[in-house]
């Protein structure tokens, strides 16, 4: 059982996924030749060819649409959007086509697509490399909107929702640890359930509730909370956050009453609102304090320079908890 | 370093074979079979009757706002009508003639427009996309098409659908790249109906021709009558040969007009004149095409008179058939296509929307 970092794990998803199922096909900007920005598909090109392995013209549409039109015929694309914040010039395509193939034919014709994408803060970027809009998509009916946040979930999710599910995904990849850290990655193929959290730290007074990056923070909260202050707190990862698991929620905030949601995009129509809302809506005869929210401001991303202060870290999210445990 | 002209490899050519006063280039003539020149004359025929039944049916208020055809029977029938069964068809949505050939019911359009969503579902075995409204988005769908089928080594062509208009766009330039990058088996027929709504195709690009529009991204144009259909078929005809054998892509602009309004809900006689559209209605493609018939003695008017029965009754029928169908769909089954394997919460909102049509009344149970 290798250890792998979350970009070798997310290579290593690819690389099965190729080998496994001859229609899919990877396609995007620099992903051949330079094997990726980040490095995501080295040696898949030398491996499966460039009829595999495409690298295209500068053109986010193109390659979103042209896309549409190979999963239609029965392929099953894979293309990168080399940041999330490219992902507008292609956005169109998601809203009037991707989302809504299957409705428009009635089920006659589905998309088996996977369009992944880096997204995120604290790596230092230029402008228009940092931002968390997964909101935009889990508000897009049709779609389905998955955010590892390890290495094992990556490659279990990602290999899941290229072989496994035949409605488009949008696969956010926290690139703020594609590198951070190392976890076992089973040999074999590891399948995960599309739309379900996992709980993966058990309590009974707190519940944390985050996915993506912001997984570390809260889970370091988590420890320091129960090292230090002997809490007992719970920490869901969401993993899918469309569709969204009312079940894990509901029945986690049921058992400890109180719930602190943290993601690093915006607050406004945020997930963390529809978090909070699903638990309003089953479980607030066992709220013990309000809800908070640890969160992106309202506001543009601050360019790198100013990033790092804004980047939610543990202390926030402790302070939050403790907020919410003394109320 | 003196200053030169390029030679530019790619060709632009115009052709038209049949023209409006009914004289003919004997060898540019395709000479289609007589069963051949009788079934699309027949196609351009009930794509004419059906939209004018369309436009009926929209005045009764028995469909929603029409988009019509008129005029542009020729620019889309007679480059359908190459289309084999394994080759696909990406349309816009002045193209009813060719999605009627291709295998759609005729009550397709009446669904569409209709406001059901039963309008946009290809019958089975039918390699088509649907209809398409956001202007040019279907372009990349073609191409894409086309793409897969050059990867998986199929030896068949993609015929993608757009108007002037589309070509504005940044999703028609992008896949005309992408198709010329990759030598991909596409026919992009542009059919330049001369409006975009209430924008003159002057308004729309400073072209000379939008055919040539193709040498930008390395491959030919060819800009016909696209009221001749001899000319948009034989065009049609050597685009799809070459795509098939691996010669890549072609753009034709077929020059047509749309002789009715842009849809139901919009005024012309806001933005042209009158005498604009007398004038191309002495181009009309139907009228040109049963004289040129009739010449080649394959049409009769005793013919001419059944095939029009046969039609009316045909777009009777199929009105029948959209109409008795409409009374009989269930409001809810909008959520029966979002997911092939929906999660807890639709499901859950469906049975909610549900229960909510019992309660007032608008299902039993």
């Amino acid at each position: 059982m290798p250890e792998l970092t979350l970009v070798k794990a997310v290579n290593r998803a690819l690389d099965e996924a190729l080998s496994l199922d001859d229609a899919v096909v990877l396609l995007g900007q620099d992903i051949g030749q330079d094997e990726g920005v980040f490095r995501v598909t080295e040696g898949l090109l030398k491996k499966y060819g460039p009829n595999r392995v495409i690298d295209t013209p500068l053109a986010e549409a193109a390659i979103i649409g042209g896309a549409v039109g190979m999963a239609a015929y029965g392929l099953k694309p894979v293309p990168e959007m080399q940041f999330s914040g490219f992902f507008y010039q292609a956005y169109h395509q998601v809203e009037n086509h991707v989302s809504r193939m299957r409705n428009r034919t009635r089920g006659r014709i589905g998309m088996n697509m996977v369009i992944r994408m880096p997204y995120g803060g604290g790596i230092r970027a230029v402008e228009h490399h940092s931002e968390s809009r997964e909101a935009i998509y889990a508000h897009t009916p049709g779609l389905t909107m998955v955010i590892p946040s390890g290495p094992r979930n990556a490659r279990a999710l990602l290999l899941t929702s290229i072989l496994k599910y035949p409605d488009p995904v949008i696969f956010f990849e926290p690139k703020l640890i594609y590198r951070a850290f190392k976890e076992n990655v089973p040999d074999e193929p590891e399948f995960l359930p599309i739309g379900k959290a996992q709980v993966v730290r058990e309590g009974t007074q707190l519940t944390l509730i985050s996915y993506g990056a912001t997984m570390r923070p809260t889970l370091e909260a988590a420890r320091d909370l129960a090292e230090d202050d002997g809490v007992s707190v719970e920490v869901i990862d969401l993993l899918s956050v469309a569709p969204l698991d009312t079940e894990t929620i509901t029945a986690s905030v049921r058992k400890t009453g109180r719930a602190v949601v943290i993601h690093e995009g915006h607050r406004r129509c945020g997930i963390g609102s529809e978090v909070v809302a699903r638990i309003v809506e089953n479980a607030l005869d066992c709220l013990e304090a309000p809800i908070k929210r640890v969160t992106g401001y309202d506001i543009i991303f601050p360019y790198f320079s100013r990033e790092a202060p804004y980047l939610i870290n543990a202390e926030r999210v402790k302070h939050a908890a403790k907020e919410v445990l003394e109320y | 370093m003196p200053r030169k002209t390029l030679t530019i490899k790619s060709k632009v050519e115009s052709l038209s074979i049949l023209d409006e006063k009914g004289n003919l280039d004997a060898d540019l003539d395709p000479k289609l079979s007589t069963q051949k020149s009788l079934e699309l004359y027949r196609l351009m025929l009930l794509a004419r009757r059906l939209d004018e039944r369309c436009i009926n049916l929209q005045r009764q208020g028995r469909i929603g706002t029409y988009g019509p055809c008129r005029g542009q029977e020729a620019a889309h029938c007679a480059s359908g009508i190459l289309m084999t069964p394994e080759d696909w068809v990406v349309y816009a949505f002045r193209e009813p003639g060719t999605a009627i050939f291709r295998g759609w019911p005729i009550e397709h359009s009446m669904y569409f427009w209709g406001g059901f969503e039963e309008g946009c579902r290809p019958p089975e075995g039918v390699n088509d996309l649907p209809m398409c409204v956001p202007i040019a988005s279907q372009v990349p769908h073609g191409m894409g098409l086309a793409w897969a089928m050059k990867l998986r080594g199929d030896p068949h062509c993609v015929l993608t659908y757009l108007g002037d208009g589309a070509t504005s766009e940044g999703d028609f330039h992008e896949a005309m790249n992408f198709a010329g990058v990759y030598k991909l088996p596409c026919i992009f027929l542009v059919q330049n109906n001369h409006w975009a709504i209430s924008i003159p195709v002057a308004n729309q690009t400073a072209s000379q021709t939008i055919a040539h529009k193709a040498v930008a991204y390395g491959f030919n144009g060819i800009q016909v009558d696209g009221n001749d259909p001899l000319a948009v078929y034989v065009a049609t005809k050597e685009a799809a040969d070459k795509a098939r054998k691996g010669g890549g892509p072609t753009l034709i602009e077929a020059v047509t007009y749309r002789m009715s309004v842009h849809t139901t809900a919009d005024d012309p006689t806001k933005y042209r004149s009158d005498d604009e559209v007398k004038a191309w209605e002495k181009r009309d493609p139907i009228v040109r095409f049963a004289k040129y018939l009739k010449k080649r003695r394959i049409l009769s008017e005793d013919l001419e008179q059944k095939i029009e029965n046969e039609i009316q009754t045909e777009v009777r029928a199929a009105v029948e058939r959209y109409e008795t169908y409409c009374k009989s769909v269930d409001p809810s089954i909008v959520f029966d296509y979002m997911y092939a394997d929906p999660a807890p919460e639709i499901v859950r909102q469906r049975e909610e929307y549900r229960a909510c049509l019992v309660r007032e009344g608008v299902l039993k149970t």
